[in-house]
């Protein structure tokens, strides 16, 4: 393959060549080069496909505005597809594929879309393909979706790691061009936190793409220096290869470095890339500007480049496009690109300037007052014709044309909280206003267009930024540069037979823009829509304002009547895998693990999810294949003898304070001022509407102390409530509450043994008589010889129980001493299950239940809630719709035939009642096997509940297909007297 | 003019010269029988509504700017009808049929594309709760259906199966749901409207509600004075700003919801799928993208425009259920105003005011319900009772205890 | 969003857990003959400006100080953050005079 279009200087290090493949291909370029341009050094222009039409695309730009060079970088499960290849750095051992074509770039089927454009205009997938109805899913929508999308994903994890980080500083500046560097020197010399964000590899923006110079010295070399300079300097951070990408409130900055996109291989473990969160107190937005093209007729060949990013091929990365250059514009930026072609010896096939008054060129074929009306060269430009000022059409031979339709001014950050931007007639662009707080613009971001305004207008800002901050900025001589003056005419586009691409990726054309208005899509974002204008990958970056200008145009209306295009985050596209960083597979959300997790472990239990906690789910034993034995064993010992259980995910709040029994009595719906010291109680905590929020048990330690227990669920949300009401409704009480669940480790020691396992932890001094000691009492006392432990005797199995609590650390240690205590009572470790199964049996309630729409009437626990009191929930808890006589109502649930099972989930209906909902009656929520019973077991919520004990109903769950007869009885299935607990 | 297959042949060949704008831009009358306050889903398809099947005449829908502007035009797209309670369950079965034949209805192409959505669970608790909730789909005539881990690894091999925090065990799936084109929602029932002389009127702004006597008699508008024998409210996030101005409280905060959208992609995910351990759901639309979205940010906010953490929540969310996505980059992100009410559930009702009628409190699920909040809203403002499936939806509910709370979160506007 | 608290300085306001109007600071009194209507009222209808809002922001990953910020809600700026506790204890004495 021809290297021929290499030429001299640049900024590539031609002591390294690198070795890259493009579908399959190999070439060579150099380090320093991007993979488009040296693709363009090895004289390919056809790098891509375009969205509708599968037009054959070469670049458009020299940067990460890129419609057309979109590539799959890299292969297997690190493909990354829609890869702009104008801002791949080239590495060793590049492997990149071209995309949306089939079967191959240069033969691509889907092109047959392109000899029927007609067809294709705007919204024509609105109007047609629905008849007959079901042909759309099976047969249209299929062939659109697989027309359309770019690039694909390797359906594979994404392999790489991603960091998020946080930084913090006084002045983030955001781009290194001339008044980038200009405003970090200024920052950077009095002595302020600088953060210097550039989205390239290398710091200097333009400065690196033009040919002037700074000071004397070629403006590159200039950015050097300032680098140099910069980096000495240790209040300022530089980051290279960092787009910030978002704007959002009071000063913070989203920021996505890439810190291994440019290298072959990562060192294992190292972060592709990091998504910073950047606190700053002011930013300097020195954004630069985005050249725009002039739409013209079969304006979209490879070989159809911007003006200026020929010049950044040609001066940066020393490759021209082509080896016969012409140049369209309509402003004098555009003819820059003469010179700079000329001073590399490039042949300048004419330059066709659509103004009358433009400057002349010598020695160039030079066209003024005419334009380029059509172009040939299907897979890249051959020829061009021109439209002169008298009317006359010429061809003219070129490999490349450069085309300038003026400048717009990088407003997207100012966007980002709604900022709008207003038209600047001079400048033919839109200019930021309304920008967010803290930041500034200044330079080519703020319309300053020349070198010098840049220099000056960066040093500014950020000076007055710094004086804002109590700084003092040096000041200091400025850099000496060009300072042109801004010529151009607004020309948009040139009128002609031919499709003229205002948006080259989405295929939208002039006549797509003229029709979306002949049919009414007027608004600038109806217009967008309809159209898909600015929609794809590259956000309308160059295809926008014209967009807007000819929509004006239609109109009859100016562009800033027309509208404005506003930009949102991310200024560029962000991996997902950035956003969410670590937070992935196993580490998605922290572990948090109980006391006894290492000794469960030892035991080889089964663990579950229980929010962030992970909890010890049934603990088999070799022999049990399947999980409901484990269960059934552990229940059924645990009733026998004793089990233990870990239980300190339950949430714990420890309340003090002179006015505690106030404040406990006011969160719960049912009597807590008369408990005695040493006494636990159930309590039944509302929402402020009335409903169950959550309950638990409190136990009185002290006159001024209570330790309240809540679902392991709602641990958080219920300190944040009780919270609430502490400080936001009662702030006169003198009360505190510290949230303990970590502080105390706690297991239940469960069953008619659990008594004498006990004698043998806790210290002897205290008496555990049922006398002494009994069922709802509560004590600090000391076990294994002085440790500090609660005990409470409550049970959530039924059993004779006692939950026992002593300092997490010693948590471990504990569970080990009641297994080796229990050993002569053949104790039993049991987990969640194993304690599901005995609480339905009880007939206790839990979050099953507790659903959030369960009120206590529901729950047959009205007569707890006290009207002698002002607590949460109870006024509201009156209304009407929550206390009508059909009310759902707790009740148990048992097969008829005891063979049969049911599923929670299942609805109830009447014996001879259609299954449907106007005949429901309720719904299951807790279902079990009882071992203790022989059969399965069900709590749930059926209408009067109460009333219907002894009821046939039908439990149905079409979902399952199934069906049970299940007879209605009280929820208590064991124990319902409460002996047990009271033994 | 109907579109058609053959007319956009015929156009093709014509140079496009026949298409007419797909609707008017007439200028207000001095007054009309029915004033709908925005254009967004809600508010045209009521008005196309009222006139093609409750037959009523001298409509109008006012729009402060651009139709289908609100949350119409920035959503997520999804449409199910995959809800737990009496009160809301019927309703939206109602709006996914006439989803089934809105595009025939309205002669455009919404590509109302049924591509089925899964929701997945990931605790015994979650999957309870998603039986009960798919047999209320069933007993209500809605489709729904249990998948088990393994028929969800031969249907979506993707998903986070070995590696997961939470492990997936199960999902619910129901095969109508899919998606929708946004955009063309509005435009057809804006088109289907103007055909049947309803006024659609842009950059209309109401800046004043006059009432005479106990009842309304118009709208001061940025256009003047427009007279109306009713008014139907149907601004969504703007609800309370516009209730404001006849002194009225809402059950409603407004709140941003942020959504996301993907670079275009190479078809990989055939159905909508949800996310039962986090706050996340996604599908690809017929461009490629990738559109997903999850919680909103939580504080009150008329900005539309979020913040970085729950962007990060959400993309976090797409990583722990579905790492190959982590290559795949978010292209743009937004935020859209939600009328969140004090339970979840929206409100489709008259109110004390004579011939104020009040649609609003959809939260974020709005979209899926326009053709069914359309339809109930017409019947409301044109026989003064509610339609069979929407009763539930009254302001009275919250005095009277009537709450219907699909999370069984309370009042409070941000947990729904 | 940065949140200035009174007690700790400014802190994203990633660390909190927002609530909504502050106006659930004035919980009627559950002695009223209408209290059902009162806390209706109360519990469920809000103002929701365009503008200026006072709100309740918890600091659940900080001090677990209850604040009450006021903020704009069109364009986000926070003009004020006090302690919930002291904006309660000023409320229940004009309550009580």
């Amino acid at each position: 393959m021809s290297t021929d279009n290499r030429l001299e200087g640049g900024l590539v290090d031609r002591s390294s060549s690198v070795r890259f493949s493009f579908d399959g291909a190999s070439y060579t370029g150099f380090k320093g080069d991007t993979l488009a341009s040296a693709l363009l050094a090895n004289g390919v222009r056809l790098m891509g496909r375009s969205f509708k039409y599968h037009r054959p695309r070469g670049p458009l730009t020299a940067g990460p505005e890129e419609p057309n060079a979109l590539v799959e970088l890299r292969g297997k499960n690190r493909r990354e597809p829609n890869t702009r290849a104008t801002t791949v750095e080239l590495f060793d051992g590049l492997e990149a594929d071209s995309q949306n074509r089939w079967p191959s770039l240069k033969f691509d089927a889907l092109a047959i879309n392109d000899l029927m454009p007609s067809l294709f205009a705007a919204g024509f997938y609105y109007k047609t393909f629905m008849w007959p109805k079901a042909f759309w899913e099976k047969l249209y929508e299929p062939l659109i979706r697989r027309a359309a999308g770019l690039g694909s994903l390797s359906g594979e994890p994404d392999p790489d790691v991603y960091d998020k980080g946080f930084l913090h500083c006084d002045m983030l500046v955001i781009g290194s061009g001339p008044a980038g560097l200009a405003a970090a020197l200024a920052g950077g010399r009095a002595g302020a936190r600088v953060i210097l964000a550039e989205e390239d590899f290398i710091v200097g923006g333009r400065l690196n793409a033009e040919s002037f110079s700074v000071d004397d010295k070629p403006g590159h070399e200039w950015a050097r220096s300032v680098f140099d300079e910069l980096s000495s300097m240790a209040n300022v951070r530089i980051l290279t290869r960092t787009a910030v990408i978002g704007a959002f409130d009071h000063g913070v900055y989203g920021a996505l470095e890439r810190l291994t996109d440019h290298l072959a291989t990562a060192e294992p473990g190292k972060p592709r890339q990091v998504l910073w969160r950047i606190y700053a107190k002011r930013t300097v937005l020195c954004a630069g500007a985005t050249e725009r093209p002039i739409a013209f007729p079969n304006n979209d060949r490879p070989g159809i480049m911007l003006s200026g990013a020929i010049r950044s091929y040609v001066n940066r990365f020393a490759t021209t496009p082509g080896k016969k250059v012409a140049i369209f514009t309509n402003n004098d930026d555009g003819l820059r690109t003469v010179t700079d072609l000329k001073a590399k010896g490039v042949e300048i096939a004419a330059v066709i300037d659509t103004r009358t008054d433009g400057p002349s060129i010598d020695n160039v074929t030079h066209f003024q007052g005419a334009r380029v009306v059509d172009t040939k060269g299907r897979y890249g430009l051959q020829e061009i014709t021109v439209e002169q000022a008298n009317g006359k059409t010429c061809r003219i031979d070129c490999l490349a044309l450069g085309v300038s339709g003026g400048w717009n001014p990088n407003v997207h950050l100012t966007c980002h909280q709604r900022g709008r931007p207003v038209w600047d007639e001079s400048l033919a662009a839109f200019l930021p206003h309304g920008v967010p707080e803290g930041m500034q613009v200044a330079g080519a971001a703020n319309g300053e267009l020349s070198t010098a305004a840049a220099f000056a207008t960066g040093a500014r800002t950020a000076g007055e930024a710094l004086e804002d901050l109590g700084f003092k900025a040096t000041g200091g001589k400025l850099p000496q540069s060009e300072d042109d003056p801004v010529n151009i005419s607004p020309f948009w586009y040139v009128e002609g037979k031919g499709r003229a691409w205002v948006d080259l990726q989405n295929d939208v054309t002039v006549k797509d823009i003229k029709l979306a208005h002949q049919e009414g899509y007027r608004s600038v974002e109806h217009l967008k829509r309809y159209t898909t204008l600015g929609m794809a990958t590259d956000q309308g970056k160059t295809a926008n304002i014209t967009g807007l200008a000819v929509m004006a145009e239609a109109t009859g209306k100016s562009i800033p009547e027309t509208g404005t295009t506003i930009f949102r985050p991310p200024y560029s596209p962000v991996a997902i895998g950035a956003f969410a960083g670590r937070h992935r597979d196993m580490s998605f959300r922290p572990v948090r693990k109980t006391p006894s997790h290492k000794w469960a472990e030892e035991q080889g239990a089964v663990f579950v999810e229980a929010g962030q906690w992970l909890r010890a789910q049934w603990y088999p034993q070799s022999g049990e294949t399947h999980w409901r034995e484990s269960v059934d064993r552990e229940v059924l010992a645990t009733r026998k003898s004793v089990g233990i259980c870990d239980v300190t995910t339950l949430g714990k709040i420890d309340i003090q304070g002179a006015d505690a029994t106030r404040f406990v009595n006011a969160v719960y719906c049912n009597a807590f001022a008369k408990l005695p010291v040493n006494k636990v109680r159930y309590g039944l905590m509302l929402r402020e509407d009335g409903m169950v929020m959550d309950d638990g048990t409190t136990a009185r330690l002290a006159e001024d102390h209570y330790v309240m227990t809540t679902t392991t669920a709602n641990a958080g949300p219920v300190f944040r409530h009780l919270e609430f009401c502490r400080q936001c409704l009662w702030p006169e009480l003198d009360v505190q509450l510290i949230s303990t669940t970590e502080a105390w480790a706690q297991f239940a020691v469960a069953g008619p043994n659990s008594r004498g396992l006990l004698r043998k932890i806790v210290d002897r001094d205290f008496d555990l008589s049922n006398d002494a000691f009994p069922f709802m009492g509560c004590a600090e006392v000391t076990v294994c010889g002085g440790l500090r432990a609660r005990l409470f005797r409550i049970s959530f199995s039924g059993e004779l129980a006692y939950e026992i609590a002593v300092p997490t650390r010693y948590g471990d240690a504990l569970v080990r001493a009641l297994m080796k205590a229990g050993e002569e009572f053949d104790v039993t470790p049991y987990g969640t299950e194993a304690l599901g199964v005995m609480r339905i049996e009880k007939g206790h309630v839990t979050g099953n239940e507790l659903n959030g729409t369960i009120t206590a009437l529901n729950l047959g626990m009205e007569r707890m809630v006290s009207s002698k009191k002002d607590s949460i929930g109870t006024v509201l808890s009156r209304r009407e719709g929550m206390n009508h006589g059909d009310a759902l109502k707790l009740v148990g649930l048992r097969p008829v035939d005891a063979s049969q099972a049911f599923a929670a989930g299942s609805h109830f209906m009447k014996r001879g009642d259609e299954a449907s909902a106007a005949n429901d009656q309720g719904y299951m929520t807790s279902v079990c096997f009882s071992p203790n019973l022989g059969h399965a077991i069900g709590l749930g919520f059926l209408k009067d509940g109460a009333n219907r004990i002894g009821e046939v109903v039908r439990a149905v769950n079409p979902l399952q297909k199934q069906e049970t007869e299940v007879e209605v009885v009280s929820p208590h299935f064991i124990d319902p007297e409460g002996e047990r607990l009271r033994g | 003019m109907r579109y058609s297959g053959f007319r956009v042949i015929k156009e093709a060949l014509t140079g496009h010269k026949g298409w007419k704008p797909a609707w008017r831009e007439p200028d207000p009358q001095p007054e009309y029988d029915y004033v709908i306050i925005g254009g967004g889903g809600h508010g045209l398809a009521t008005a196309y509504y009222l006139a093609k099947e409750f037959g009523q005449k001298r409509i109008a829908v006012l729009e402060k700017g651009w139709i289908g502007g609100g949350n119409v035009g920035r959503n997520t797209t999804i449409i199910r009808s995959n809800y737990l309670l009496d009160g809301n369950e019927p309703f939206y079965e109602f709006s996914l049929k006439l989803w089934e034949g809105l595009e025939q209805d309205f002669n455009f192409n919404a590509m109302v594309s049924q591509r089925g959505i899964v929701n997945l669970f990931h605790t015994d608790g979650q999957r309870d709760a998603y039986v009960r909730r798919g047999n209320v789909m069933l007993l209500n005539g809605a489709d729904a259906e249990y998948l088990s881990p393994e028929q969800l690894k031969s249907e979506l091999p993707f998903l986070n199966f070995d590696n997961a925090r939470f492990p997936i065990k199960g999902g619910l799936a129901q095969r109508r749901g899919g998606t929708v084109r946004h955009d063309a929602v509005a435009w057809g029932y804006a088109r289907g409207a103007d055909q049947h002389g309803v006024d659609i009127i842009q950059n209309c702004e109401v800046t004043g509600i006059r009432r005479q006597d106990g009842r309304i008699t118009g709208v001061d508008t940025s256009r003047g004075f427009i007279g109306a024998k009713k008014i139907g409210c149907a601004v969504a996030g703007n609800s309370g700003r516009l209730m404001a101005m006849v002194d009225k409280r809402l059950p409603i905060e407004s709140h941003v919801l942020q959504a996301f959208v993907s670079e275009g992609l190479k078809p990989v995910l055939p159905n909508v799928v949800t996310f039962g351990a986090g706050h996340f759901y996604i599908s690809q639309s017929d461009k490629g993208g990738l559109v997903f979205g999850g919680d909103i940010d939580g504080y009150n906010s008329y900005a539309q425009r979020g913040n970085l953490p729950v962007v990060e929540d959400v993309c976090e969310s797409g990583m722990a259920i579905m790492p190959m996505i982590g290559r795949a980059r978010l292209l743009r992100m937004w935020g859209g105003v939600m009328d969140m009410s004090m339970d979840g559930s929206p409100i489709i009702d008259r109110t004390d005011i004579y011939g104020l009628y009040f649609n609003g409190g959809w939260c974020y699920g709005g979209f899926k319900a326009t053709p069914a909040s359309g339809w109930c809203f017409a019947h409301l403002l044109a026989r003064d009772e509610p339609h069979a499936t929407a009763t539930a939806y009254r302001f009275d509910r919250f005095r009277k205890g009537l709450m219907i709370d699909e999370k069984g979160a309370g009042a409070q506007p941000n947990l729904h | 969003m940065i949140i200035e608290h009174p007690l700790l300085g400014p802190r994203d306001a990633q660390e909190f857990t927002c609530l909504g109007d502050a106006s659930l600071i004035n919980r009627p009194d559950w002695q009223e003959d209408d209290a059902v209507n009162r806390f209706y009222e109360y519990l469920y209808l809000r103002d929701n400006p365009a503008g200026e809002h006072r709100e309740l922001w918890y600091h659940e990953q900080g001090d677990r100080s209850w604040l009450v910020v006021t903020r704009n809600t069109v364009t986000h700026e926070i003009l004020r953050v006090e302690l919930a506790i002291d904006v309660a204890r000023t409320a229940r004495s004009k309550d009580r005079t």
